[in-house]
């Protein structure tokens, strides 16, 4: 039963990382492209470690609730960490003046190597 | 179970692929950084996903655990070294560090 | 008082890392995190003296839900723009400024994470008062600070201007 839910889980996470993996590859300029970094990161860690941890409570001795405990722990850092790394990234591009691209710029193929 | 795993696992690393294109090919500094940070995160799962496969999970969650800091750590100091960067494409750096042809206006 | 907190909290993440619960190990715990906690217990918690910690995090807790399940929606937003083939012409991008009236570093820093982790907008920058934020479209840009702002103020007990 709980393999099924790890299972169903983990799925769901690698589907968000494909997601947002391609969105890294084809969204038109800096600043989407960290949406799609930012947010699936976040979802896609959720998933698949809170699989991971239902997956290690599983038989639950002390050895394997420590593990659980931990798994818990870098899911809480990631999901403190991510949107702060992301907001740093971002503000790095801003203050370099990346240039945002608009509607308006739209079959320029402004920023990105004409993909 | 274990089949499954190994399968995510392989998929992790397939995606890591992908995200290594936009660390490649940029085309700005920060673009790349992006990259690596997501290549990270994922790095940071597939450890785990590489314990409970050998059934030492209990030794690479502490690596999982401090990866995810190390990740987060280097994305902040490489962001604020990158501020006010003036050569933001890194024009001229390596093989992959030519400013992309614009194409002219129409 | 905080140097207990900060000791308490030090020694129960002593005792998940350590995974070892013999009195040698326990010790060794208890004076690492006291001395840690002696060095360093006005970094955990600042403005120490400031009424109503309690409530405030439990509040915060209660925000947490509302926070995924902000979170589910915004990435399966992006993850529908991403798979969509006629991706550039869905996505209409867009640097908006608005002024925020929450007055604490902690509800602006609350606020900044909040937006990012919501659908369709990414906090660029924080000045001050000034949010940059950069949406993916209008209707996201729209929308913004929200209903966010309200819950924030009312988790810090900040005054509605």
């Amino acid at each position: 039963m709980i393999d099924y839910l790890t299972m169903i889980l983990t799925a769901a996470g690698l589907f968000f990382f494909f997601a947002t993996t391609l969105g890294l590859l084809r969204f038109p300029d800096f600043y989407s492209r960290m949406h799609a970094a930012g947010k699936g990161d976040t979802l896609s860690s959720l998933l698949i470690l809170s699989g991971l941890a239902l997956y290690h409570l599983h038989d639950p001795s002390t050895a394997n609730i420590l593990v659980a405990a931990k798994i818990l722990f870098i899911l809480v850092f990631i999901f403190m960490a991510s949107p702060t790394a992301t907001h740093a990234i971002i503000d790095a591009g801003y203050q370099s003046e990346v240039k945002p691209w608009t509607r308006a710029d739209d079959g320029e193929g402004d920023d990105d190597l004409a993909v | 179970m274990n089949g499954f795993f190994i399968g995510a696992g392989v998929i992790l690393c397939l995606l890591m692929l992908l995200a290594l294109y936009r660390t490649v090919v940029g085309p700005t500094i920060i673009d790349r950084m992006m990259g690596a940070t997501v290549i990270g995160t994922k790095t940071t799962i597939l450890l785990v996903i590489i314990g409970t496969i050998y059934g030492r999970v209990e030794m690479f969650v502490d690596i999982a655990l401090a990866y995810a800091m190390l990740n987060f750590i280097v994305t902040i100091a490489a962001s604020r070294y990158f501020t006010h960067h003036k050569n933001i494409t890194g024009a001229g750096f390596g093989v992959f560090g030519r400013v992309p042809k614009r194409r002219p206006k129409k | 008082m905080y140097f207990i907190s900060t000791t308490l909290i030090l020694f129960a993440f002593w005792l998940v890392l350590s995974g070892k619960f013999d009195l040698f190990h326990l010790a060794l715990g208890a004076i690492s995190s006291l001395v840690v906690a002696w060095m360093s217990s006005d970094l955990l918690f600042f403005e120490q003296n400031k009424k109503g910690r309690t409530g405030e995090a439990l509040r915060f807790l209660a925000y947490i839900p509302w926070l995924v399940a902000e979170i589910f929606k915004s990435t399966i937003h992006v993850a529908w723009l991403a798979l969509h083939p006629a991706m550039r012409e869905r996505i209409d991008p867009r640097i908006v400024t608005f002024k925020t009236r929450l007055k604490s570093d902690v509800a602006r820093a609350a606020l900044a994470n909040s937006i990012t982790l919501t659908p369709g907008t990414i906090t660029v920058r924080v000045e001050e008062d000034v949010f940059t934020v950069h949406a993916l479209s209008d209707k996201t840009a729209a929308g913004l600070p929200g209903g966010m702002e309200e819950r924030i103020a009312r988790i810090f007990r900040e005054e509605a201007a």
